[in-house]
């Protein structure tokens, strides 16, 4: 298994380079960072126009341009962005912000994902059934922005009905808070709850859907019907032979499902204002930036494989065929 | 292995990617099929199916009524009325007025109309260049094969959402086809690698390989065998492809990144619309409403021609199951 898991790791790499590559060559052709500059009136004179495209590396070929880029990069200095700001200081504070967004939102989307397709397996054709199904065929026809808006909208109207600010739907903390660790703890779980959740729903209903399946194939299997003929109870048959089984399928899921979780993470946090990866990402974009988006692209990139690489690891954990490999 | 005639009658068959075959009383599907052509056989399926025959009615209807809009709507997208800002709906702004006085109605009906053409428009491009590069790759196989599954796997690494956004800054000021082009560059992949795998096993079928025997060149093998027996997928990916795209489209549109003004879709609707979305919510209520109708219709028509077209799904909603995982996690 170890040979499988570190060929895949390899590959992944290559794969996380090139990829980098493309998207910083796309911005750099794209991008035009002193277009503003110039457009400014009275126009700056040549000569400073000249140092910026020079300080921007602007005239040099993009492999050379990313070559340099990447060598700084591995030694941990993702280069300054065009206003000359150092994208280094910058970035650990915001990987924090998306890791504990993602974090939060898969394992809540993960969790409750199984849960409401077991159970809707489980009771098929009931009316939870019917209501689950309903529920994640509407979610997942809702673009993440729109529910981001929508939850924004009923907050507004539980905080105007509770009459007070039960929920805060604009950045990670109050600004210049100041109290305990406990009012502090209160004050983050305020702004977490419609962020988590507008990135939650959508997993929930895309994990959901997949788990029914997944274990309706299960419960007609005959090794669960000997396992109950042999004296197990019908809910420990369900879960220590039947929901193992039906796991399998979901650790491919994972890496997939992870990848629309960044999209969507983008406009969570572009709409909660929350100064994460995704933000940065439009930010970089909004501001003919190559260096921000080149760096954005690789921690997706890094992500993305690492996801893909876990799921890996899930499969071969669960599915003992391909530890053999 | 099951198999599904796609060719109504050919005898061709093709393998539906199914691992478990399902428990369907051969009596009973002779008695459906008898003396019936594929043809009427998959739309009498699909019409027995109500939500996706509400779905397609939906769908035609909005696409109607966004298209002939102008000539009944009291105002046209590009009239102001200057007697009413930012109003809410009433008798003659149907759907309300803006902060300048454009008529909410008139424009969402337009941007109805935009993103229903992008999704439509993209899943056509994206259906043709995953056909050509999922054959190609899986009948030639060799070093055909690998570069192409290795692009495909380079274009996966990347959400297509962040590709286009880095792309988008050469889009200011130009029109929204060429952002159509880009959606249907980006869309293709997951299509491609279901359809190479399933040129695999049918290259390996006998009609293909007689064909081959015979000395039919290879182009004539993937347009007249390969790709025809492929087609149920094909339809099934299309609408799926339909419904993403308008997610996507609008979801970049929301950036600022996909159609550019004076174009609107639901998308950049929405992005104007909330900016005060708390206390004018009809900005962009009825935007996100079609939205979500739209694409639920779309869905809907998709599960259904599913059912219509895979005789061995099981009925109900657990559509997907008899599939191949592998498959179907491509395709999520």
């Amino acid at each position: 298994m170890a040979r499988f898991l570190a060929r895949r790791l390899v590959n992944y790499l290559a794969l996380c380079l090139v990829a980098t590559f493309l998207a910083f060559a796309l911005a750099a052709l794209t991008f035009d960072p002193v277009g503003k500059l110039q457009a400014r009136n009275p126009p700056p004179p040549q000569a400073t126009i000249d140092a910026k495209r020079a300080e921007l590396r602007l005239d040099e070929p993009i492999p050379q341009r990313f070559v340099l880029w990447l060598g700084d990069a591995v030694q941990g200095d993702f280069g300054r962005t065009v206003v000359n700001q150092s994208i280094s200081e910058e970035l650990p504070r915001r990987i924090g912000v998306s890791l504990r967004l993602f974090l939060l939102g898969t394992v809540v989307g993960i969790g409750l994902g199984v849960i409401v397709g077991v159970a809707s397996a489980i009771r098929q054709y009931r009316f939870s059934d019917y209501a689950a199904t309903f529920f994640s065929f509407v979610i997942l026809s809702t673009p993440v922005f729109l529910l981001g808006l929508l939850l924004k909208y009923v907050a507004l109207e539980l905080n105007t009905a509770a009459g007070a600010q039960l929920l805060v739907f604009t950045g990670e903390t109050t600004p210049g808070f100041q109290g305990g660790f406990f009012e502090a703890l209160v004050d983050r779980v305020q702004h977490l709850v419609l962020p988590t959740l507008t990135i939650a729903l959508g997993q929930i209903a895309y994990y959901s859907r997949y788990q029914r399946s997944a274990m309706l194939d299960v419960l007609g299997s005959d090794f669960l019907r000997t396992a109950q003929a042999k004296g197990l109870t019908r809910r420990k048959a369900l879960f220590k032979h039947g929901l193992r089984t039906a796991l399998v399928p979901m650790a491919t899921l994972f890496a997939f499902g992870f990848g629309l979780l960044i999209t969507g993470g983008t406009f969570t946090e572009r709409i909660f204002g929350w100064y994460g990866m995704g933000d940065w990402l439009v930010y970089g974009i909004e501001q003919d930036d190559t260096n921000i988006t080149a760096t954005v692209t690789l921690f997706v990139a890094v992500l993305v494989l690492v996801s893909g690489w876990l799921s890996d690891v899930f499969y071969a954990l669960l599915d003992p065929r391909v530890r053999l490999r | 292995m099951t198999t599904t005639d796609v060719t109504g009658g050919t005898g061709k068959s093709v393998p539906t990617g199914g691992a478990n075959p399902v428990d369907v009383p051969l009596d009973a599907i002779e008695a459906e099929t008898e003396g019936v052509t594929r043809g009427t056989l998959v739309l009498r399926r699909f019409l027995r199916n109500k939500l996706a025959l509400t779905g397609l009615v939906v769908l035609a209807l909005l696409y109607a009524v966004s298209l002939t809009s102008p000539l009944f709507a009291p105002w046209a997208y590009d009239e102001y009325d200057y007697l009413s800002f930012l109003q809410p709906p009433s008798a003659s702004h149907w759907f309300g007025t803006t902060q300048i006085g454009e008529d909410v109605f008139a424009q969402t009906m337009r941007g109805l109309q935009r993103s229903l053409t992008i999704g439509l428009l993209t899943a056509a491009i994206s259906i043709v260049i995953a056909s050509v590069v999922g054959a190609c790759a899986g009948y030639f196989g060799g070093w055909v094969d690998r570069g192409l599954m290795w692009i495909v796997d380079l274009l996966l690494v990347l959400p297509s959402f962040l590709i286009i956004a880095v792309i988008s800054p050469a889009l200011r000021g130009s029109s929204w086809i060429l952002f159509v082009l880009l959606l249907g560059l980006f869309a293709w992949m997951i299509t491609a690698r279901i359809l190479r795998g399933m040129t695999l096993t049918l290259r390996e079928r006998e009609f293909v390989k007689a064909a081959r025997f015979m000395g039919a060149p290879s182009g004539l093998i993937i347009r007249r065998h390969i790709l025809p027996n492929m087609a149920s997928l094909m339809i099934i990916d299309v609408t799926i492809t339909v419904g993403s795209t308008i997610l996507l489209e609008t979801g970049l549109s929301y950036f600022g990144f996909g159609v550019q003004p004076p174009d609107v879709s639901l998308g950049t609707l929405i992005r104007d619309g909330s900016t005060a979305a708390l206390t004018t919510p009809w900005l962009f209520l009825f935007a996100g409403g079609l939205l979500v109708v739209s694409v639920l219709a779309v869905n809907f028509i998709g599960d259904g021609l599913r059912d219509a077209l895979d005789p061995n799904a099981r009925r109900g909603r657990n559509v997907r199951e008899d599939e191949d995982p592998e498959v179907e996690v491509e395709r999520a």
